[in-house]
């Protein structure tokens, strides 16, 4: 009896994951919880009437197609440029610093600033237009912003530096003596990178691919200023914002944040599952 | 490559690297040495001394600054390491922790289009040369550091390299695997053959498994001999010290007779044996703690004992002669803090090297 009582007797250690236990039930369970109920409550018609009306209207459930034609595209553009960048720079070298503060710089900017420059930049009436027309390499007007290209452009600024990171940490934390030993085994350059820092690589790249997704999904600011946003960069989280403050329907709203986060879980487990069938070890090469 | 190969030889190899404030460093300087075909080479220095460096430059992992390395008539200091085929077993064994450790010996092979059958076939074997057979399937990370070690040695061999690079391989393990180990070192060696060079900073070590040994210091050559020969006749005060010599007294330099010097000052008097040319007017004497005894014979010299270090069979003991000095003295006789003695030293074994300079 009393051992039993001593097992259900908690630990007072317990009581320090409490603040970080509240914290996630305050701002992510309960809003979530609250928003899942608020998406099953619509303010006429069935329990199901919200998904109803989005899967059957186009203007609505086109937006998931188009986020995931901007978001896709776009992430496999980042990591893919991420990874090769990220291992020429694998050395310690002089310039690695400043290359690396070189590609570093947009993080701090947040997409409004981007999406400002891109304008005076890239717009019809802006400096590239202007210098391609001065030299008469292109004469004809350059459409780069307030369409997909636009997004794309904005998306390919913000998240790359991100991946970039992500990656540089992953490739320098494979012991380099590896590359050398495949090296002295046989193995040149491109089979070192095939049979040693591909696989070791693959996880870290898994892990970036999923989290640069999820950030490209949820496009906001940058499909408003340099996209389209009526039609072909007429994202979901737009949606979502449109039936929450400017039809006031919250419980739309909800279920459009619903559908979004699922979309965006459906991709993150299946690269997730892909994930577990790699080697996820140390990528040291032993002892010491 | 040819395995066949009758000598690898360096000549003056250089590595030279610029330090943060531009000046230029000579890793390794000019170390000149001819490597017979299945000879067993242990390059010995302190950490820092260009051993590795040297290892490194052979290997091609580090391309040299100065002098040429052929086989035979062969130069191969130019062509990347892949193209060497040398052997490599690293300091912390570099297993690929992805892979099975028979991917991992089989790597090797398979770069080389190796046919399956045959490959399999030298695997086996040389799963069972480092006696691992049955550990086939496991990954790196699931083996003992003793096992992963072995791996290391597998994975190097199975491709029969012209020549078996090893650094520092057993500097990672506990002492009584290290012990095993080198032992193991060595019946592969017998057993195969394979031109060796070991890189180690452990004198024992380098004694039990070498041919010969290169001791090196600040990147420079020391001495090459034979383990006895650098042992018993270290060709200068660095080696002395690195070889053990724990007794390193700088004293005048007195009367000289046929290699025979005698030593004055601090209330001593020694006569020793020249190694090197002595022309200045002091000199330094090295002596090993093993060389004294205690009881009376040539070299008596009267001291205190200030410390005993119990060990067992034999103890090791401080003793304050002449004026100041403290000399370090192994021995099997049972004596007491503040015990007087009186030592005795051959004067063979009383080596004399130019005084070094405010060492």
């Amino acid at each position: 009896m009393s051992a039993l009582a001593a097992r259900l007797k908690p630990d007072p250690a317990l009581l320090l994951v409490a603040p970080a236990v509240i914290f996630l039930l305050l701002f992510f369970i309960y809003p979530f919880g609250y928003g899942f109920w608020l998406s099953f409550t619509p303010v006429e018609g069935d329990w199901l009437a919200n998904y109803r009306k989005f899967f059957s209207d186009e203007h609505l459930w086109r937006t998931v197609i188009i986020t995931f034609q901007l978001s896709l595209p776009v992430t496999i553009l980042n990591v893919g440029l991420a990874l090769p960048i990220a291992f020429q720079l694998r050395r310690k070298t002089r310039y690695q610093r400043w290359v690396t503060t070189l590609l570093v710089i947009p993080i701090t900017l947040g997409t409004v600033l981007i999406a400002e420059g891109m304008l005076t930049y890239f717009g019809p009436r802006g400096w590239l237009s202007q210098f391609l027309q001065l030299l008469h390499i292109y004469d004809g007007p350059i459409r780069l912003t307030h369409n997909f290209a636009g997004v794309v452009i904005s998306l390919a600024i913000s998240g790359f530096p991100f991946c970039f990171l992500l990656m540089l940490s992953y490739v320098t934390g494979i012991d380099p003596t590896l590359a050398r030993a495949a090296a002295t085994l046989g193995a040149g350059p491109f089979e070192q990178f095939r049979q040693i820092y591909l696989p070791l690589l693959l996880p870290g790249l898994a892990m970036t691919f999923c989290l640069a997704f999820v950030q490209a999904f949820s496009v906001f600011p940058s499909a408003v200023l340099v996209g389209a946003p009526s039609g072909p960069t007429r994202v979901i989280s737009l949606a979502a914002y449109e039936a929450a403050f400017e039809q006031y329907d919250y419980s739309m709203a909800s279920a459009v944040a619903m559908i979004m986060g699922f979309a965006q879980l459906i991709v993150v487990v299946i690269v997730l599952a892909l994930r577990r069938s790699l080697y996820r070890g140390p990528v040291g090469g032993g002892k010491g | 490559m040819n395995s066949n190969f009758k000598e690898l030889r360096l000549a003056a190899v250089s590595r030279h690297f610029d330090n943060p404030s531009g000046q230029r460093i000579a890793a390794l300087h000019e170390l000149t040495l001819t490597i017979g075909r299945g000879e067993f080479i242990c390059l010995l220095g302190p950490s820092g001394c260009g051993k590795t460096t040297a290892l490194n430059c052979i290997a091609g992992l580090l391309p040299v600054t100065g002098g040429t390395i052929s086989l035979d008539e062969r130069r191969i200091d130019l062509l990347p390491p892949e193209k060497r085929g040398f052997g490599m077993v690293f300091q912390n064994y570099a297993l690929f922790p992805h892979m099975t450790v028979r991917k991992n010996v089989a790597f090797g092979l398979m770069m080389r289009h190796t046919p399956a059958d045959e490959m399999k076939a030298r695997v086996a074997r040389a799963f069972k040369l480092v006696q691992l057979t049955g550990h086939e399937e496991k990954l790196p990370g699931q083996l003992s550091g003793g096992q992963q070690q072995r791996v290391a040695i597998a994975r190097a061999i199975v491709i029969e390299p012209p020549l078996l690079l090893m650094d520092e391989p057993l500097s990672n393990l506990d002492a009584k695997l290290r012990l095993e180990m080198r032992a193991e070192i060595r019946r592969i060696h017998k057993e195969l053959g394979r031109t060796t060079i070991y890189v180690t900073h452990d004198q024992d070590e380098a004694l039990s498994l070498a041919d010969r040994i290169v001791v090196m210091k600040d990147g420079l050559v020391q001495q090459v001999a034979g383990p006895e020969e650098v042992y018993a006749q270290p060709s200068n005060i660095h080696v002395a010290r690195f070889m053990g010599y724990r007794n390193v007294i700088t004293l005048k330099a007195g009367a000289r007779n046929a290699g025979r010097v005698t030593l004055e000052g601090q209330g001593l008097g020694i006569e020793g044996t020249a190694k090197q040319d002595l022309s200045g007017p002091q000199a330094t004497a090295a002596i090993r703690p093993e060389d004294i005894s205690i009881g009376a014979g040539p070299n008596p010299i009267d001291g205190k004992v200030e410390n005993v270090e119990y060990g067992g069979h034999e103890s090791l003991i401080d003793v304050r002669v002449g004026d100041s000095v403290l000399l370090h003295v192994r021995t099997g006789t049972r004596v007491q803090t503040g015990d007087e003695v009186t030592l005795t030293i051959s004067p063979e074994r009383v080596l004399v090297y130019p005084a070094e300079s405010a060492a």
